[in-house]
């Protein structure tokens, strides 16, 4: 076992051709990843539109569909994908290097809790590919989110079209509260503020054995009013994790209201870099400066954060007469609802 | 009788050898765990956490999902209580292979009630997937590891640090779910668990001189708890069953064999020597020991208040016994 095996680059002709290519990728945030990749073998040509164009449309299509999902079901959690939807499709589009899903379109039920005897428990890691050495790792933390990560497996075909069916329905794996057998998870957090310790162990795991593939955390603003994760971030800069990077869907806003009104995180980016984080603060909704800080090229021997700046009302401006209580939308009256559900027609004919 | 320096000290040093695959995570009490020796030998297989127990116990869960098996080593009170949402949501739910080894178990310590686990066991017996092993000598501390390592998911190891007694033959290890059966008798039951074992073994050999048949058992798995040696030992006993710990009566060693005299059954009267539902404070062992009535002269109250007649024994009588390293009696009869 190396401890510190980045520095020896004689590893297996694999990691050596991973990190080859890694070095090689264009700074632009790339279409040709993964998925796309597989699409050119098919023969499959690549979408005429530029990359950042192409996750601005997945971004809209997942507020689309989260939001038919709130109407169908008279609640969701909206706002967070109106923050989060450039975040998340930036990160699986242009920022991680991610195997195929291993996982069936339509979600498999629930197999029950893990234990030594249930050997049929299983993670919804599969959904973001294989574990492989040169491969990179999502680790979901604000796990309220689920509607939005399930929608976007569902934009990049990593999820069946109906896979929402099944959201919040008894047996299923997709559930309301994402667990870590939910589809694109692979850890419980959501007791908040676990996941990026547990990130942080897996990274440490992955630096030991002298893979090449990152660790990439998506977090809330809100858990920053953890001290868990005070104590992740000072172990990750004193471990020197350099193959680890977090996005922080910076939306201020949290279950009570808005985070001013209920506890200051600010400023986080300079507390985060007198915690020895490498850190960025970007517009949350522009594909290209979300993806930018992540250039895989550099060699790191700390953390990596995004703060991602952004309005947890993005795209649908009707949103903002509710504020400030966003963290969770339920339509008050028909008269909201029919709003709503125009509002959702006016977006699938902008989008045709 | 003889006894050890650092048993485990040494032991984690031999035994983490051949396995490059266990870990150590320490949170600023690296010697106090005797983990030094370990750090020293092992230095890439060391992680410092410090004083950060809740993000060591995701780092923990990170490592086991990743085919590690790390061993955390800090004060048992730094285990269970500060970062119990930790273990039961990122180790004991995902059901992985943390080995949780905690030490300065009950009233161990002068360090005072921060410092002292005496609710230790309670807190991991309720979470699901987490098994439980306690120490009561140098040969249990130096067998424990291996134990704990072939269990499939997260273990809680109450362990004793320092000068440890040799009560058992090395060539007997601890055995997972079979406690060890020091005498065999049918009227009174002792189950004794940790460093109580030694001070019943002193009890016990006493009463047996005055010719009471007491049977006496140290148990070393606390979960899961259905050992069929304890069961049959418990079903054996007329007038009734004893038990004794190193930690509050309620949710540990006592508690537990009250749900298993319930559920089976078995129908005689129980007295649950330990913590009173209280906490302690700092001072010496042997004081504490005293104090809240978890030494040999509780032991031979209890058995007297059992069996509805005074015993006369004195405690000048119980420090007299004189304690031999022991074999477990199957073996010893079979001799």
């Amino acid at each position: 076992m190396t401890a510190f095996p980045r520095s020896t680059l004689a590893g297996s002709g694999r990691i050596l051709a991973a990190n080859g290519a890694t070095l090689l990728l264009p700074r632009i945030p790339s279409v040709l990843r993964p998925e796309t990749t597989l699409m050119a073998q098919a023969g499959i040509q690549p979408r005429a539109q530029s990359p950042a164009a192409h996750i601005r449309g997945v971004a809209d299509a997942v507020r689309r569909r989260v939001l038919e999902h709130t109407l169908n079901n008279n609640g969701g959690y909206l706002s967070q994908a109106c923050s989060s939807a450039e975040i998340l499709a930036t990160l699986y589009l242009s920022v991680m290097r991610l195997g195929p899903s291993q996982e069936p379109l339509d979600p498999r039920p629930f197999a029950g809790v893990p234990s030594s005897a249930n050997p049929g428990a299983f993670t919804g890691a599969g959904y973001n590919g294989t574990k492989a050495p040169e491969l990179d790792r999502f680790i979901f933390s604000p796990v309220h989110y689920a509607l939005v990560l399930y929608s976007l497996l569902i934009e990049l075909d990593r999820l069946g079209p109906d896979a929402l069916d099944d959201f919040n329905r008894d047996g299923s794996t997709v559930e309301l509260i994402g667990a870590e057998h939910s589809p694109g998870h692979e850890v419980t957090a959501g007791s908040l503020a676990q996941a990026i310790s547990q990130a942080g162990g897996i990274a440490l795991a992955r630096r030991m054995r002298g893979e090449t593939g990152r660790v990439w955390v998506f977090m809330s603003d809100g858990e920053f009013q953890e001290g868990q994760t005070w104590e992740a971030f000072a172990a990750l800069a004193y471990h020197r994790l350099g193959n680890i990077g977090i996005y922080v869907d910076a939306n201020a806003q949290q279950c009570d209201g808005p985070m001013d009104a209920v506890m200051g995180i600010e400023p986080l980016a300079e507390r985060l870099c007198a915690f020895g984080a490498e850190v960025h603060e970007v517009d949350g909704h522009d594909p290209v400066a979300l993806a930018a800080p992540a250039d895989s090229a550099i060699e790191r021997d700390r953390p990596l954060v995004v703060i991602a700046r952004t309005d947890p009302c993005r795209g649908l401006e009707q949103l903002r007469e509710r504020a400030p209580k966003l963290h969770y939308v339920r339509f008050k009256s028909d008269a909201e609802f029919a709003t709503y559900r125009s509002l959702l027609d006016s977006l699938r004919a902008e989008a045709c | 009788m003889e006894s050890v320096q650092r048993p485990h000290r040494e032991n984690l040093i031999r035994w983490a050898a051949s396995r490059p695959e266990v870990l150590v995570l320490s949170a600023d009490l690296t010697s106090s765990c005797e983990a030094d020796g370990f750090r020293d030998t092992y230095p890439e297989r060391f992680f410092s956490m410090g004083m950060a127990e809740q993000n060591m116990m995701g780092f923990a869960a990170g490592l086991a999902r990743e085919g590690f098996f790390p061993y955390i080593h800090t004060f048992a009170v730094f285990i269970c209580r500060r970062p119990f949402d930790q273990v039961a949501m990122s180790i004991a739910y995902p059901n992985l292979p943390v080995r949780l080894i905690g030490f300065l178990p009950g009233i161990t310590t002068a360090g005072g009630v921060t410092h002292q686990a005496i609710d230790d066991i309670a807190l991991m017996r309720i979470l699901p997937n987490m098994r439980i092993l306690e120490c009561g000598d140098a040969t249990d501390v130096e067998s424990v590891l291996d134990v704990a390592q072939d269990i499939d998911g997260p273990v809680y190891v109450r362990m004793l640090r320092g000068e440890v007694p040799r009560l058992f033959d090395p060539s007997e290890p601890l055995r997972f779910n079979r406690a060890r059966v020091l005498t065999q008798g049918a009227e009174v039951l002792v189950l004794s668990t940790g460093i109580c074992t030694e001070e019943a073994v002193r009890a016990t050999q006493a009463l047996r001189t005055r010719g009471l048949d007491v049977g006496h058992l140290h148990v070393s798995t606390l979960k899961p708890f259905d050992d069929p040696t304890v069961l049959e030992a418990i079903a054996k006993a007329k007038r009734g069953v004893i038990t004794m710990e190193n930690h509050s009566v309620i949710g540990g060693l006592g508690s537990a064999v009250a749900e298993l005299m319930a559920e089976r059954g078995l129908g005689v009267r129980l007295l649950r020597i330990g913590l009173q539902d209280t906490y302690a404070h700092g001072a010496s062992r042997q004081y504490l020991m005293r104090e809240y009535g978890l030494d040999a002269m509780a032991l031979v109250r209890a058995v007297a208040s059992l069996i509805g007649q005074p015993l006369a024994l004195t405690e000048d009588d119980l420090a007299a016994v004189r304690l031999e390293t022991m074999r477990q009696v199957d073996k010893t009869e079979d001799l």
